[in-house]
């Protein structure tokens, strides 16, 4: 076992962990965090996408050792004082979800897109959710939503 | 799926971590952004007893000006790779290539060097590496040593680091000035290329000077197309005289067979993406 400290949605917690324990298996099982969710266990689908140190990344691609000492920002550490985060909303706005377990990955990975590119274009949009698997949108609603919470006129 | 069971160590140093290589053998491996290693130690395709994190050797990243070098540590990301104006100045094929590489998650964590160390002849890094005559710098406890391009791939997943060493930064030469585009055939945007073309261009007044060109899953390894190479030096930057030099792209090549396609497909995908690549490249 190894001993790990960080932060989680902005709280410190400290735990021994295995060291082959995943850092989505560790928010799910230790943390009881299960809005970030297992989506294709293959690094592929994007549906377990959180923050690390301030970028996004595949939770079920990272050790829960290798997040020792950073800070981790999941789906639930985003809205503030009871009020949804911006891209929360635009996605209720614009109804960027159907079934919903796609929905904490997109959502994480907008917020970095956002913050990277504060006024996308829809190809920039579409690439840059290029990690994240929708099967129940065909994506449209969802490139709107991050449109909306751009500030855009929605264009798709 | 979980990883088989192993023990994790995260050295601060390099000389630490060759320590720890020395003493685990071949039970150890290394593990840098993860982005390839975890999926395969999920998949229990491998199962090191040991595990040694370069997470935490600051050294390792970071991107510096060396003079006629652009100067990459191992353990920089593909994001912040992509995103430096020196790379994009001196050695515009990385960026473009980085550009294409996996998605904006998996380049938030992969590293460059851990990229070039896995060796994935379908990589997206392997076609810039040979095609800008890339130094890989290796450090052992004997010292450093310095490997060209042409021998640092030596097979599937094999490159010219031995057990006990660490690839510590790729040495670029500078190619400023010079026009260059990645063209990757892909089935899924974000997945490995069935054939993917780097080639970076100089023109001199609408001639090609040089060019140089470096293909992905065209063998085992990251091949150049150098007889198109040749056959492009001193041509006009023109559709014609690209087209029938980029005839000559899979000269001397082995492409495989598999479910995306057979040799002679991926033979004829070098010489359409060689065209188009060398084409956008030299403006034209």
């Amino acid at each position: 076992m190894t001993r790990i400290t960080l932060t989680v949605d902005g709280a410190q917690v400290s735990d021994d962990v295995e060291p082959r324990m995943l850092l989505v298996q560790y928010l799910r099982e230790k943390l009881g965090k299960t809005g970030t969710v297992i989506g294709c266990d293959t690094s592929n689908c994007g549906a377990c996408t959180v923050h690390l140190n301030g970028t996004s990344v595949k939770s079920c691609n990272v050790l829960a050792v290798q997040a020792d000492g950073a800070e981790v920002t999941t789906i639930e550490g985003l809205a503030e004082d009871g009020r949804l985060h911006p891209v929360q909303e635009a996605f209720r706005e614009c109804h960027g979800l159907q079934c919903g377990f796609c929905t904490p990955g997109m959502i994480m990975q907008s917020v970095d897109l956002l913050k990277e590119n504060p006024n996308p274009s829809e190809e920039e949009i579409r690439l840059g959710l290029e990690g994240n698997l929708c099967r129940c949108t065909g994506y449209h609603n969802i490139v709107r939503a991050v449109q909306h919470a751009a500030g855009q006129a929605v264009t798709s | 799926m979980i990883p088989a069971a192993f023990d994790y160590l995260a050295p601060t140093s390099v000389e630490d971590a060759l320590a720890a290589l020395a003493e685990h053998g071949d039970d150890a491996k290394i593990i840098a952004g993860g982005q390839s290693l975890l999926p395969v130690l999920r998949m229990r395709l491998n199962a090191p007893e040991v595990l040694i994190d370069l997470g935490k050797i600051d050294s390792l990243r970071g991107i510096r000006d060396d003079g006629d070098a652009i100067v990459i540590g191992a353990m920089t990301p593909h994001s912040v790779v992509g995103s430096d104006p020196l790379v994009a100045e001196h050695a515009a094929l990385i960026s473009k290539a980085v550009e294409h590489l996996a998605d904006a998650q998996i380049r938030h964590r992969g590293t460059f060097g851990g990229a070039l160390a896995h060796a994935d002849p379908a990589g997206d890094l392997g076609g810039p590496a040979v095609a800008l005559g890339a130094q890989f710098v290796i450090q052992g406890a004997g010292g450093t040593r310095t490997v060209g391009a042409d021998d640092f791939f030596v097979d599937l997943f094999e490159t010219a680091i031995g057990d006990d060493e660490i690839l510590t930064e790729v040495r670029i030469p500078k190619h400023t000035g010079w026009g260059a585009r990645h063209e990757k055939f892909v089935r899924i945007v974000h997945q490995w290329p069935i054939v993917a073309v780097a080639a970076t261009v100089r023109v001199d007044g609408g001639t090609i000077a040089e060019a140089r060109i470096g293909m992905a899953n065209m063998g085992s390894t990251p091949v150049r197309a150098r007889a198109v190479e040749e056959a492009l030096a001193g041509q006009p930057a023109t559709e014609d005289a690209v087209r029938a030099a980029a005839e000559r792209a899979d000269e001397g090549t082995n492409p495989p067979s598999d479910l995306n396609g057979d040799a002679d497909y991926r033979r004829h995908l070098s010489r359409v993406l060689t065209r188009r690549a060398v084409l956008a490249a030299a403006g034209a």
